[in-house]
């Protein structure tokens, strides 16, 4: 029963996931005006914004959900840390990509130090590929639940404190500042924003809930393969 | 007043085995000076201040860093650990006794290291020890915490740089520029959490 219910979740989310997608992507295209300065480029920004704060989200619930390892000790939270942190890396290595085109596109550099979105992801990306690290080094069990579940707790907070310290760190290293917050967004650029980032949060949680999925039926499998033996 | 007789007992017991067998001080200020000297020959000459202020805190992390790799090698070679969690005293009592070990290690290699580097480069002023000796709180506080998930994982020695070097990167930061007061965010905000969560990253190895 409750196997049909996560089955069908899957498929629902999988469906709401492609139908913003496509909703996002004819909006991106077709109906949010192009910017005054940096023309067709810009759109890139309907993109990157939503894929970075979904990352946030990730790494969030999977900060969240190691909170409950600890906590209440929760067997079943370290796999759903686990994935969220995935695929909050997975989305970091979005971020640092599109981030990087966009610089191409708009200063032509693939990289520069003065974007503090960016600054902060690199930072993020090299703490949780270390978590992979950590996780894959470890025997599976209650020690490796913990010990992630700590790991995770540290990277949330690192995140307030590594973009103070890039803040910061402008301040010595670039004496100018780019600034691309000119104007406000009208409301066709919010519609299109606010949709594209519906569409990347349902991408998260259908992308979640089938790693999950398999996760689960992995170490089912595990178990009754230890048990015929 | 248990748990501090018990973090000085555990801090004791550190620098004891240090004071017989001498096997991570001598190393860790033998590596700060080769790293300045290094130092020397990688900058072009005439470099200034602030540029050679900036390798000062790689070397440092770094020197802290081969610190940290010693910190659990003896719990870990000789099955310490598991007496140590068995022992009637608070789990975090062991990792702030090892803390304030590894602080005392890294404090020895800086004295001799901050004076090298006045004299190989240019002189340091007061705000630059003050930032070293909050920079060290925060290394101590993560690094050990971090230190004891390394040693139980296959990969050891390998691992713990890069679990530790994206913390880092905040303190270099606080101690290039100069700001004292967000490296003591730091250490207040990462000593609480490391002291918090300590307890969870012993009690089931």
């Amino acid at each position: 029963m409750r196997r049909t219910f996560s089955e069908n979740r899957v498929a629902a989310l999988g469906a709401l996931a492609v139908s913003l997608m496509t909703a996002a992507i004819a909006l991106i295209f077709f109906y949010a005006p192009s910017d005054a300065d940096q023309g067709f480029s810009q759109r890139i920004f309907y993109f990157h914004v939503p894929i970075a704060l979904t990352a946030y989200v990730c790494f969030s619930w999977g900060a969240w959900k190691a909170l409950r390892v600890l906590w209440k000790r929760d067997e079943r939270a370290d796999v759903e840390s686990y994935v969220a942190i995935h695929q909050g890396v997975v989305f970091g290595a979005l971020t640092l990509v599109t981030g990087s085109i966009w610089a191409r596109a708009s200063w032509g550099v693939w990289w520069s130090w003065g974007e503090n979105q960016l600054v902060l992801f690199l930072v993020l990306f090299l703490f949780y590929c270390a978590y992979f690290m950590l996780r894959f080094s470890l025997e599976a069990g209650r020690a490796r639940a913990n010990m992630s579940a700590v790991y995770a707790l540290f990277g949330v907070v690192l995140i307030p404190i590594s973009f103070l310290a890039i803040r910061l760190s402008q301040k010595f290293i670039h004496p100018v500042v780019f600034n691309r917050h000119g104007p406000q967004m009208s409301g066709s650029q919010l519609l299109t924003f606010s949709v594209s980032l519906a569409a990347m949060l349902a991408l998260f949680a259908a992308l979640y809930n089938v790693e999950l999925a398999g996760k689960r039926l992995d170490s089912h499998l595990r178990e009754l393969r230890e048990l015929l033996t | 007043m248990t748990y501090f007789s018990d973090v000085a007992a555990l801090a004791r017991k550190d620098l004891l085995l240090e004071l017989r067998a001498k096997e991570t001080l001598p190393s860790m200020i033998l590596f700060v000076l080769a790293a300045l000297t290094i130092f020397h020959f990688a900058l072009p000459g005439g470099t200034a201040h602030k540029a050679a202020l900036g390798l000062l805190w790689a070397a440092l992390i770094f020197t802290a860093l081969l610190g940290l790799t010693r910190a659990f090698v003896a719990e870990r070679e000789q099955g310490m650990f598991d007496a140590l969690v068995l022992a009637p005293c608070d789990r975090s009592a062991i990792w702030l006794g090892k803390s304030i070990a590894v602080f005392a290690f890294i404090a020895c290699a800086e004295v001799v290291a901050l004076p090298a580097f006045a004299a190989f480069f240019s002189g340091i002023d007061g705000r630059t020890v003050a930032a070293v000796a909050l920079a060290d709180v925060g290394i101590c506080t993560v690094g050990t915490l971090f230190g004891a998930m390394a040693v139980a994982g296959r990969a050891r020695e390998l691992l713990l740089p890069l679990l530790f070097l994206p913390m880092a990167i905040p303190i270099v930061v606080g101690g290039v520029g100069g700001y004292l007061w967000f490296l003591a965010l730091y250490d207040a905000v990462f000593a609480l959490l490391a002291w918090a969560a300590f307890e969870y990253v012993v009690s089931e190895v």
